[in-house]
């Protein structure tokens, strides 16, 4: 290396320095070089601290996503425009400097170098157009947190903030004053109840009629595809027309319970004042959940921090994903990487026993594995571009045209689906279970192989009793880190199935139970998704950090559960060798 | 299986195997070795076929274009010349328009007739027929008494048991009576249609132009009153054979033949046509037309040269601020030997057809500047060429009078090397530009389909995120594997390693969410610490060193980066703390603006900058652990050595340890290069995903990965775009796989060089 010379060149001084260990000279620190020392050493730290910071800003994102934070009521005195009273969360503020303000056209004094900007959610998307604004901080005045704010979740256009005023029943005030609150509460749980039957029958009972009227015109089709008429088979068309017969019978009852269970959701509403005077009045169908956050103790703000983080992972995302849950992107990404791992584990497995056991070791298998942890280093949209295009129009196309021609033209397995995401991945990660797998069958002692031969096993008898139960905490380690990777890559799979909304689980109660070709949610993408695609990013930010640091936590944990096997592993086989 | 591998052992050892037992176990011995074998060769066999796939979908675009002939046969219909000559959409039927006005649809497999209709001229004469709108089904007829028969040819599809039928016909949407239009045989007659107007244009015997407008106006109660514009008469400098006017009713082209001048007008509602320029082709013109999309003319000229001309903006204004337009003499194109004596344009592409008097016809694409076919159709001369919409089959009419028709096997013309790479001329643009934009809403539209603004974008990526993640691992790495203390290094290796983990897609959506606005309201500070953070570090290493021996014996030898740590955190907060008040002093407060204004660069929110640190965060991990291992597996006597001979840690660490251990670190960097330029999710969050061509640090990009990402699940399977996307893929396949072979390889022999050592 270049630098070499030079030191020798200033060997004799630099040297005698050194000997002594006396770097207080200025000449000999620099001579020394430990100012690099120091530079390494501050390289490390900063890798470190930005991994550790990462990780603290997803979590402290994230975590207080579900805590219901303190509602201000305050007036915000813009010296350019008439006092205005505003009822808010405050969400964020930053330091700005004078000049960017006035370049925005406000009226700042310019004595004053700095000023805190506030983000503050404002809510009432439909009456005030914007949930979010940011104010000045020195400008919001009288800030004040009155008991009686509510906070109410509704099924479309976020949040509402203001103080309740009445309950009505079909058009009538049946509470008003003090005791309002206390009195629509009861009508809220009924209310939620009412929605849960509604969602109970429009999601699963019709939804089940829907997907055999579907399978029944598939049906229809397929007799006509093959040339039997109703007069050649009447049977067979006799017995369609009576299972629609019945299928139609089923869904005008339960359209007919629909309608009375609408006319009893929408009995009661809700009528609010907001900070600016205005009563509005709030049926409550669209009301989800009410709360005064301002009068809760942190007691109770941690049980309803729990309420919101059960919500979370357990409900549907409502309003375009920006609100609600997350539970069919969970969903979607655990049975995908559960599919994965079913086809990617005995190839992988296979080709790794192959390569180590069976091959010829040569010119030939040092390729084979070059080029198996090359394709590691494959961008994984490549992957994606191949799933598309082989997977989902050649193969899928043809099964189509084999096996489902009464659907087509439009397509079954043809067409993006979470079984040709699966086998994506599955392909994406082989070389993770390769190369885990083979490192394992390397670290066996020769000698067990030797002493199993020894006593007359044949081979493939060594290694499914000796060599494979031996390497499988190998195999789970690859397994495991695979199974971390597909669950965090995104990019293949917008091209092979991911939706930003899935109508249906690939899971459910209709025969064949696992539809393969389905579309489905993922964590990842929901992600990309809700944080830049989504019409109001700044209300879905918090969800999506929320997301986010699940994400992370599950791929970490995992990352960790593979780095112990691997070490335990380790451990053993270091027994062994003695 | 499981039954009887249990039996195995317990009878192997009475030494009183059963034959068939025996036999039975080296059966299944072979089997599972065989089936290992199996298994094994197609994983690492479906591995292959993703480069083989790859290949397969991107060669056709580098297959030459094939024309086959179908048929050949005598014009049908009655004697006299071809006037026009048509084909519709599924390359079925062929329409001739003769100059007696005889329209005859026939089979262009074999030239049989289909349908004759005779057009509504009584004893007149037609002299030409010319398209209207740009769907070319609606045609407009110049009589010899001066007036204009408008018809369409339209073609009714049923399917009567499940077969095709195409069914010809003429129509008269504007009423079978000739419009008066001149009083005398209209020469090079120009119809055109745009909404409510309909502009006629031709060339009388004295050599001047006759304009005149109808508009059409359709009132409350749906009643249409037909309004005709006062005929404008323009008499050009030049002797006009032949007049064009673009479908937007904008620019007239004068073609004056013989002098080989072409003359652009710029039509106005209510005031006379105004010359904006005229040019010289070079040689007498034979031949002119509209390429579809109706912005460019091709001229032939004598000189067997093709020209393709465009009206474009200068560069600068009027004193009113006002465009100046001019004739541009975009590109062109030598043609086959031979005076051109026909062109056809395709009507969805940008491609033409030349025919020439000794029979030759070339294809064309204008946009690819490039020569697709050239084949030898007739002995004499080509008349008239014409494509069906979309482009299939060729027409052609020669002198001898006999149809040839070809079935054209041309998917990619716009494939060239100079499209793909150089600078093009687009239509509507100024100048030449590297762009890409692959798709709009109109078929009319010509893609640009450049790569160079997505390569040097993804170029760029990579570049920025290795400057910022080459120095922090590998030196972090250096730190790790050659000072740090062991128990230390078990925790922080690991912890590094662990963040290799870590989704892109979080990466990206930290970059474009928190980073991107952080990094715009404190661009100074990301500055100063940029600049300030390794300026300190030795300084206060200096500070360290001065300190009285009691507080340096707190830290034991290994653990220096923990007592950095507070450090940095401390200079960086220092350096955003700074930022304000820097930004106020110096930038006048704001520092974008300040930059735009002084120094003329631009800033987008989301730009290299912040792709540079995220992507670097996502490489960092990889190059530290291989850069790590190679620095840690050099061999300890050779440091012990160095150490003993007097040398100080950092010059046994330079003379020694780095010179045996570059090949891995090399080969780090190498797998760090291949990861940032194939990453997808964090280009496509953290930057504008606009496909830029320039290298600045706070302007977005697109690179190739990304707009794969976002182009691929809309395009057209087997279309140019979609190929080319998986020509972007390839790329990316071949580059990555390349560059790790060859960190691999490096790595293999250094591993072989310790073992020697």
């Amino acid at each position: 290396m270049e630098p070499a010379p030079q030191t020798s060149g200033n060997a004799g001084p630099a040297n005698r320095n050194l000997a002594a260990q006396d770097l207080r000279d200025v000449r000999a620190y620099v001579q020394s070089g430990t100012p690099y020392v120091w530079l390494t050493a501050a390289a490390i730290a900063t890798s470190v601290i930005v991994v550790v910071a990462l990780l603290l800003l997803i979590a402290a994102r994230g975590m207080p996503y579900f805590w219901p934070a303190d509602v201000v009521v305050a007036e915000y005195r813009d010296p350019a425009h008439e006092p205005v009273r505003v009822m808010a969360e405050l969400v964020d503020s930053e330091a700005v400097l004078t000049a960017r303000l006035k370049s925005a056209g406000l009226a700042v004094d310019d004595k004053q170098a700095l000023y805190d900007r506030l983000l503050i959610k404002v809510g009432n998307r439909d009456q005030y157009g914007a949930d979010f604004r940011h104010l000045l901080s020195d400008w919001l005045v009288d800030r004040t947190t009155p008991d009686d704010v509510l906070v109410l979740e509704r099924t479309e256009w976020g949040n509402f903030y203001g103080v309740p005023v009445a309950v009505k029943q079909d058009g009538a005030v049946v509470a008003s004053g003090e005791g309002t609150y206390a009195a629509w509460q009861p009508l809220q749980e009924r209310a939620n109840g009412l929605r849960d039957e509604i969602g109970d029958i429009e999601k699963g009972r019709i939804g089940a009629i829907n997907y055999q009227l579907e399978q029944l015109r598939l049906d229809e089709r397929r007799l006509a595809l093959d040339k039997r008429t109703p007069a050649s088979d009447p049977a067979a068309h006799a017995e369609l027309a009576q299972r629609k017969m019945a299928l139609d019978a089923a869904y005008a009852v339960l359209q007919e319970e629909l309608g009375k269970l609408y006319d009893g959701i929408r009995r009661d509403a809700l009528v609010v004042k907001m900070v600016t005077g205005e009563e509005v009045e709030i049926p409550l169908e669209k009301i989800i959940r009410g709360y005064r956050p301002n009068g809760m103790n942190v007691l109770q703000k941690t049980g309803f921090y729990f309420v919101k983080l059960w919500e979370f992972t357990t409900d549907e995302p409502r309003e375009a994903n920006t609100e609600g849950g997350i539970f069919p992107a969970i969903f979607g990404t655990v049975l995908m990487v559960l599919i994965m791992s079913v086809i990617v584990t005995p190839f992988g497995v296979v080709a790794a026993v192959y390569l180590r056991e069976y091959a010829r070791q040569g010119t030939m298998t040092r390729i084979i594995r070059i080029a198996v942890n090359n394709l590691a280093g494959v961008p994984s949209i490549v992957f994606g571009m191949f799933g598309l295009g082989f997977f989902v129009y050649a193969v899928g196309g043809s099964i189509d045209r084999l096996f489902y021609p009464e659907a087509l033209p439009a397509p079954t397995f043809g067409t993006p689906g979470i079984l040709w995401a699966s086998l994506t991945l599955a392909l994406l990660t082989l070389p993770v279970v390769i190369v885990a797998t083979e490192e394992g069958l390397a670290r066996i002692p020769r000698s067990l192989r030797e002493a199993s031969l020894a006593l007359g096993a044949t081979k493939a008898e060594t290694l499914w009793r000796i060599v494979l139960p031996m390497a499988s905490p190998a195999m789970m380690t690859g397994l495991i880190l695979a199974v971390a990777r597909a669950a965090g890559e995104v990019a293949p799979l917008m091209l092979v199935g991911v939706v930003k909304l899935a109508p249906t689980l690939p899971l459910d109660a209709n025969i064949p139970f696992l539809h393969l070709e389905r579309k489905f949610m993922h964590l990842g993408f929901h992600i990309y998704d809700v944080g830049f695609q989504s019409p109001n990013v700044e209300a879905a930010r918090p969800l999506v950090y929320a997301t986010t640091l699940l994400l992370v936590g599950v791929i970490v944990l995992l990352n960790l559960a593979a780095i112990r096997i691997r070490n335990r592993l380790r451990e053993r086989y270091k027994a062994l060798e003695h | 299986m499981s039954q009887a591998a249990e039996a195995a052992p317990a009878s192997a050892g009475a030494y009183a195997e059963p034959a068939t037992h025996l036999r039975w176990r080296h059966l299944k011995d072979g089997l599972a070795r065989r089936l290992v074998g199996i298994g094994g060769i197609a994983v690492l066999g479906s591995l292959l076929l993703i480069f083989v796939y790859l290949l397969i979908e991107v060669l056709p675009l580098f297959a030459s274009a094939r024309a086959d002939l179908r048929a050949e046969f005598r014009v049908p219909g009655e004697a006299g010349a071809t006037l026009h000559l048509a084909l519709e959409e599924q390359s079925e039927i062929g329409l001739r328009v003769s100059e007696r006005g005889e329209a005859t649809f026939f089979n262009l497999t074999d030239g049989t007739v289909r349908e004759q209709q005779r057009l509504p001229v009584g004893d007149r004469r037609v002299i030409s027929i010319t398209p209207v709108a740009s769907d070319r089904e609606e045609l407009a007829a110049a009589l010899s008494d001066g007036s204009v028969l408008l018809f369409k040819h339209t073609y009714t599809v049923t399917y009567p048991g499940d077969k095709r039928v195409i069914d010809p016909g003429i129509e008269f949407p504007q009423g079978e009576a000739a419009l008066p239009f001149m009083t005398e045989p209209p020469q090079s007659l120009v119809v055109r249609k745009d909404g409510d107007r309909t502009l006629f244009a031709a060339v009388d015997a004295q050599h001047r132009i006759h304009l005149r407008t109808i508009e059409v106006t359709t009132n409350l109660l749906g009643e249409t009153t037909t309004s005709p514009g006062a005929e404008q008469i323009l008499d050009p400098q030049l002797n006009p054979d032949r007049i064009l006017v673009n479908p937007l009713l904008e620019w007239l082209y004068v073609i004056d033949a013989g002098q080989g001048r072409l003359a652009l007008y710029r039509l106005r509602d209510d005031q006379p046509p105004e010359l904006v320029s005229s040019e010289s082709v070079g040689a007498a013109v034979t031949q002119a037309r509209f390429l579809s999309g109706g912005i460019s003319v091709l001229t032939a000229d004598a000189g067997g040269r093709i020209t393709q001309w465009f009206p474009a903006r200068r560069a600068e204004t009027t004193p009113d601020g006002d465009a100046i337009w001019y004739l541009a003499r975009v590109r062109e194109i030598r043609a086959p030997a031979g005076e051109v004596t026909a062109l056809g344009a395709e009507q969805r592409r940008r491609g033409f057809a030349v025919g020439t008097s000794t029979g030759r016809i070339g294809l064309y694409h204008a946009t690819a500047e490039r020569q697709v076919l050239d084949v030898a159709a007739f002995d004499g001369a080509v008349e008239r060429l014409a494509f069906d919409p979309r482009a299939n089959t060729l027409l052609a009419l020669g002198a001898n009078g006999t149809l040839k028709s070809f079935t054209l096997h041309n998917e990619y013309p716009e494939v060239s090397w100079s499209a793909l790479w150089s600078k093009v001329w687009y239509e509507s643009y100024d100048e030449p530009r590297y762009l890409w934009q692959s798709s709009a809403a109109t078929s009319d539209f010509e893609p640009k389909f450049s790569l160079s603004p997505l390569t040097l974008g993804t170029i760029k990526g990579a570049f920025y995120a290795m400057i910022f993640a080459v120095p922090l691992a590998v030196l972090g790495a250096i730190f790790t594997a050659n000072f740090m203390a062991p128990a230390m290094r078990q925790v922080v290796k690991p912890t590094v390693e662990d963040m290799q983990a870590l989704p892109t897609v979080v990466l990206g959506f930290l970059a474009g969410l928190w980073l991107a606005p952080f990094v715009e309201s404190n661009l100074p500070g990301v500055f100063l610490t940029l600049i300030l953070l390794p300026v300190s570090i030795p300084v206060l290493g200096y500070v360290w060193v001065r300190m009285p021996a009691r507080i340096r014996h707190f830290v034991p030898s290994g653990w220096e980066a923990v007592l950095l740590a507070p450090i940095v955190l401390g200079v960086v907060w220092f350096c955003f703390a700074l930022a304000k008040p820097v930004e106020l002093l110096v930038f006048g407060g704001n520092m974008q603006a300040w930059m735009d204004q002084t120094l003329g660069i631009g800033y987008d929110q989301r730009n290299c900058l912040v792709v540079g640190i995220a992507m670097g965060v996502a490489v960092i991990p990889g190059i530290f652990s291989i850069a790590e291992d190679a620095i840690f597996s050099v061999p300890k006597h050779l440091t012990l050595g160095s150490l003993a001979l007097g040398a100080t840690p950092w010059q046994t660490l330079v003379g020694v340890v780095l010179p045996t251990a570059s090949p891995g670190i090399f080969s780090a960097i190498m797998i760090g290069l291949g990861r940032a330029v194939g990453e997808t999710m964090i280009v496509l969050m953290a930057t504008g995903n606009t496909a830029v061509m320039d290298f600045s640090m706070f302007s977005g990009m697109r690179t190739l990965s990304a707009n794969v990402a976002v182009e691929m699940p809309e395009s057209e399977v087997g279309s140019t775009h979609f190929r080319l996307l998986f020509l972007a893929g390839l790329v990316l396949f071949v580059f990555t796989f390349a560059i790790n072979t060859l960190a691999e390889v490096v790595r293999q022999r250094l591993r072989e060089k310790y073992g020697n050592l």
